[in-house]
């Protein structure tokens, strides 16, 4: 198409041509690239929540200890929930979604390559940012649900970084729903329908959606506690005529479908990994997608079950609890459709499948917590204890953690070429399963001997030193499992154990390609037979209803075809989402700095103008992105 | 072959056994905040709730968990196994969505019925008004017109309705109050304190002793030590306890340490002022009756502290030793307290500390 003819187009830089290298990486649009980025960040993110959580357990080993000062214990319990939610489980699900998405439907990149780029771009920033406030006079200490109006009366900058920090992460969130939905939507091989669609990107979309209208509600409060904070706004200040009760609303609607944002990716590769390891189909597909949709859908009608104590009123509280416990049935289906799946199956105990049956065994007991919650009375006697905690660590590590874990073992064959090995594999499994009942099972004790939360130490009288010890031990258990993990990695790294394209005996379209797959994944587009189609192209069912192998040779399984046949446009790199990303990290440390030092004196912020001039540079090197990105051609030759 | 993946299969029974072994220790706690073990009518019935469900939800983690068990066992791979390949059974899944539609519904109504139960206000219920300051909790009787703090006195066999209040602003900073939690585990379930909200609470008990009790919403770098205690008495008891708080205590005898103590508390080391603060006088009322003349109320009231086993959000016991380490810096020993160092003398904190143990 084009030629030398062509005019040089108008631009502001020269445009990236690394394809290796340090500036391949910050330039690339490839959605493998991204994946990768995303994956390895939150994986660095997963060690320093894990550092804080370590420092807790430290704290709370014995009673009347003094580890850290009260005040570096509420900003570590803050940072831990913030990192695990916001840096490690969403962008790990993002990291597989990137990856797995083109190469599960049979596409060569995502819908929009450079908003991606973005995406990651300004998730990475907007990490560093709340990171950054540990040496900017204290990061957030008002918990990561961050209550009015505790949270406009902490003194320190912490929760100026909270409410900034995590908008700035809600903009990635964004780029990558919006990315994912049209990906999904429009962009899958010929012959791929929706009910052919792997379960994980049914997940994936569901997931995507949550995010495209959870993360609205959650920018809107953390607005107005920007503005409470920073300009001496009221919206949550009872003393003039605000409510505090509006920021839990609007907090919990946003927070009740990010539980769920959490999990689903996760619900998504134990259906890929279960049926791969079983040797058999899903159990119940369709029952196990509209599961995920109506999970979906009701998790918009449960978030008041945070807030029985808050005197909703016995009608309110009637209401949540029901539909909190009917939320339970969708759940209930996809426990017995993975059970269905493994019934009557030829189960190979490779490493991802003893994760994706540790999260089935885990989320079993985070589900039926779950469901003593919807229980009000017994409600107000629980929530603010340990036994939550439990619960959704329950849910979010013995789930979404184990199923994270389960897909890194699974995947990353292929986007490594390698194989992680499998002795040391198990080991971390056994580690991370025993540590983590050690961990998180006393918390259930704790809960009902009457241990809150959020505490920073306890008396020596309360029947809780036991417990709080083997929980400290059993985090350490955890620590080592991660250890475990991470030499892992470098081992299987240095030996590289081919992979092969198809290590798993696979059934989804990834495994069709090489692993690495080339930038353009597929030489051919694939077209689209089967649900499972990779399967089916390797095996035909005899007249007992048996899969046979094919004969070598008999079809295209394996006969490669690595060379395209036509040339392929693949989106070229860019400068410019990681420029558009830079503005508003440079905009919130200004408006960070534009706040009064001390909340309540009416002494002005030390340099007014300053704090201007940052906003301004911030959003003049914003424009310049976006500017140049708009008037850039996504592909050139 | 076999013999590791026994290993296994033991090991993860073992941690299923260990599991519900654990849980099974939940029922034989004894801490002074097990709320298995009520003591009042509102956690006893939060208790018949959970004994239901608990029993329900034990025999679902056994079924599933035990059919997953099962299916790792048996369908492990072998030599010359073979998958079923199968897509569903229609009939098994919706027997399995409907099954536990049906309990979740048999677990709702109970539930439900509950709920508007512990909601009713009793008519013959004793008021008292709880209202929660950063790090402490303030009560006012309004019929028998008594202030006090941290530790409620309740009479037996009687409901008492607590309407948890929370005040607008923080009388230190000006800044909004923020949220706390009541909550007397054995007693009752815990009550937020929202600013601008009234909430009410029943506590009703017919077994007299100490229930122990503490702030359960995060509300600031004190948060752990804001706890609380419930005495309940005897009506007549009570009516004792009543008696002596609408009294004030009877000053110190003259040139003793007590009444040094008693002019500092007043006064300060001069002017009202000591070295880094005002005079203890400035925040904490030694009136305890009526509820109006109980001012200011900045700091608990101290009326009848000698009276109380605790002190400073029912933190510490109220031993000499433990008042002398507070009055040398109330924030040293506890995180985020409100009140100043004052920058007292030795002698200061002695005659401090035995003019407070005269407030009986």
């Amino acid at each position: 198409m084009a030629t030398a003819a062509i005019a040089e187009p108008r631009r502001l830089f020269r445009r990236p041509r690394a394809t290796t290298g340090f500036w391949s990486w910050i330039t690339t649009v490839d959605h493998k690239k991204i994946g990768i980025l995303y994956g390895a960040t939150a994986l660095l993110f997963f060690l320093l929540g894990g550092l804080e959580a370590l420092v807790i357990r430290m704290q709370l080993a014995r009673p009347d200890q003094h580890v850290i000062s009260a005040n570096t214990y509420n900003q570590f319990f803050t940072m831990h929930g913030i990192t695990m939610i916001f840096l490690v489980v969403m962008p790990m699900g993002v990291a597989l979604m990137n990856y797995m998405i083109p190469l599960m439907i049979g596409a060569r990149d995502v819908a929009f390559p450079r908003l991606n780029a973005f995406s990651y771009w300004t998730f990475l920033f907007g990490g560093l940012f709340l990171y950054s406030s540990f040496f900017l006079g204290g990061a957030p200490d008002g918990g990561w649900f961050g209550y009015a109006p505790l949270n406009q009366t902490l003194p320190s900058h912490g929760m100026t970084f909270y409410s900034l920090g995590l908008q700035i992460l809600g903009v990635a969130s964004l780029a990558g729903a919006v990315n994912f939905i049209v990906t999904i939507i429009n962009m899958r091989a010929p012959g791929m329908t929706m009910m052919r669609m792997p379960v994980f990107i049914w997940m994936s979309l569901v997931t995507s959606f949550l995010l495209l209208f959870a993360m609205p509600i959650i920018a809107i409060a953390l607005f107005q506690l920007m503005f409470d904070r920073v300009f001496q706004a009221n919206f949550f200040n009872p003393a003039a005529g605000g409510d505090p009760i509006l920021w839990q609303h609007l907090f919990w609607l946003f927070g009740h479908p990010e539980v769920y944002i959490l999990i689903l990716p996760a619900m998504g590769i134990v259906s890929e990994v279960l049926p791969t390891f079983a040797r058999k189909p899903i159990f119940g597909y369709a029952a196990i997608v509209f599961a995920g949709i109506a999970i979906g859908f009701m998790g918009w009608g449960v978030w008041a079950h945070h807030m029985f104590a808050a005197g909703l009123g016995p009608v309110a509280d009637s209401a949540f609890a029901l539909s909190t416990m009917f939320i339970a049935v969708p759940t209930g289906v996809k426990i017995f459709n993975w059970l269905g799946t493994i019934w009557k199956g030829d189960l190979h105990f490779r490493t991802p499948m003893l994760f994706a049956l540790g999260f089935v065994a885990m989320f079993v007991i985070g589900g039926l917590s779950g469901v003593t919650h919807a229980v009000v009375p017994s409600d107000w006697e629980q929530t603010d204890t340990y036994y939550i905690v439990a619960h959704f660590h329950y849910v979010l590590f013995g789930g979404a953690i184990f199923g994270l874990f389960s897909a890194i073992y699974y995947w990353l064959p292929k986007a490594t070429g390698w194989m992680l090995g499998e002795g040391l594999g198990k080991l971390h499994f056994w580690l991370m399963f025993i540590g983590f009942n050690l961990t998180f099972g006393p918390f259930h004790l704790l809960g009902l001997e009457g241990m809150p939360r959020r505490i920073p130490t306890y008396p020596a009288d309360m029947g809780w030193n036991f417990w709080n010890m083997v929980s400290t031990i059993g985090a350490f258990t955890i620590a080592l499992s991660i250890a475990t993990f991470i030499l892992n990695v470098f081992l299987s790294r240095a030996r590289r154990e081919e992979a092969g394209d198809d290590p798993w005996d696979g059934r989804t379209l990834e495994w069709s390609i090489p692993s690495p797959p080339p930038e353009y994944n597929f030489a051919t587009v694939p077209l689209v037979k089967d649900r499972d189609d990779f399967w089916h192209r390797k095996y035909v069912t005899s007249p007992d209803g048996r899969p046979v192998p094919v004969l070598a040779g008999g079809a295209d399984a394996t006969a490669h075809d690595d060379e395209p046949h036509e040339h392929i446009h693949m989106p070229s790199p860019s400068y410019f989402p990681v420029v558009a990303s830079l503005g508003a990290p440079l905009m919130a440390y200004g408006v960070v700095s534009l706040q009064p030092l001390n909340l309540g004196s009416p002494s002005p912020p030390p340099n007014e103008m300053a704090s201007i001039a940052l906003i301004l540079v911030g959003a003049v090197v914003a424009l310049l992105g976006f500017f140049g990105w708009v008037l850039e051609p996504a592909a050139e030759e | 072959m076999t013999s590791p993946r026994r290993l296994r299969c033991g090991l993860f029974a073992a941690v299923l056994l260990g599991m519900v072994a654990l849980l099974g220790t939940a029922c034989s706690g004894t801490g002074p905040q097990d709320f298995l073990h009520p003591a009042g009518y509102n956690a006893q019935k939060a208790d018949d709730l959970w004994n239901i469900v608990f029993v329900i939800a034990t025999i679902i983690f056994v079924i599933v968990e035990g059919l997953l068990v099962y299916a790792i066992v048996k369908f492990r791979h072998r030599p010359g196994r073979e998958a079923a390949q199968f897509h569903g059974n229609p009939k098994i899944e919706v027997v399995l969505t409907v099954i536990p539609a049906l309990i979740l519904a048999g677990i709702a109504i109970p539930t439900i019925r509950t709920i508007f139960e512990l909601s009713a206000k009793p008519s013959d219920s004793m008021p008292v008004t709880v209202i929660a300051h950063q790090f402490w909790w303030e009560y006012q009787y309004p019929d028998q017109q008594v202030v006090t703090a941290n530790e409620l006195h309740i009479p037996t066999g009687r409901d008492v309705l607590v309407t948890v209040e929370g005040e607008p602003s923080d009388l230190v900073t000006g800044l909004p109050e923020v949220i706390h939690s009541f909550w007397v585990p054995r007693l009752a379930g815990k009550q937020d304190v929202v600013p601008g909200h009234k909430n009410t609470l029943i506590l009703f008990t017919n077994t007299p002793g100490t229930y122990r009790g503490q702030c359960t919403e995060f509300c600031g770098l004190g948060h752990g030590f804001m706890r609380l205690r419930v005495i309940a008495q005897s009506p007549t008891d009570f009516e004792n306890w009543v008696l002596n708080q609408q009294n004030d205590a009877p000053g110190p005898a003259k040139g003793s340490l007590a009444a040094t103590g008693a002019t500092l508390f007043q006064n300060g080391a001069g002017g009202g002022q000591f070295p880094n603060g005002p005079a203890c006088s400035a925040c904490h009322s030694l009136t305890s009756s009526p509820v109006d003349k109980a001012v200011p109320r900045v700091g608990p009231n101290l009326g009848h502290l000698a009276d109380r086993a605790t002190f400073a959000g029912a933190t510490f016991d109220r031993t000499d030793a433990n008042l002398a380490r507070w009055l040398n810096s109330p924030s040293a020993v506890k995180p985020g307290a409100r009140m100043p160092t004052l920058g007292l003398t030795t002698d200061q904190i002695k005659a401090l500390v035995a003019y407070l143990d005269t407030l009986k």
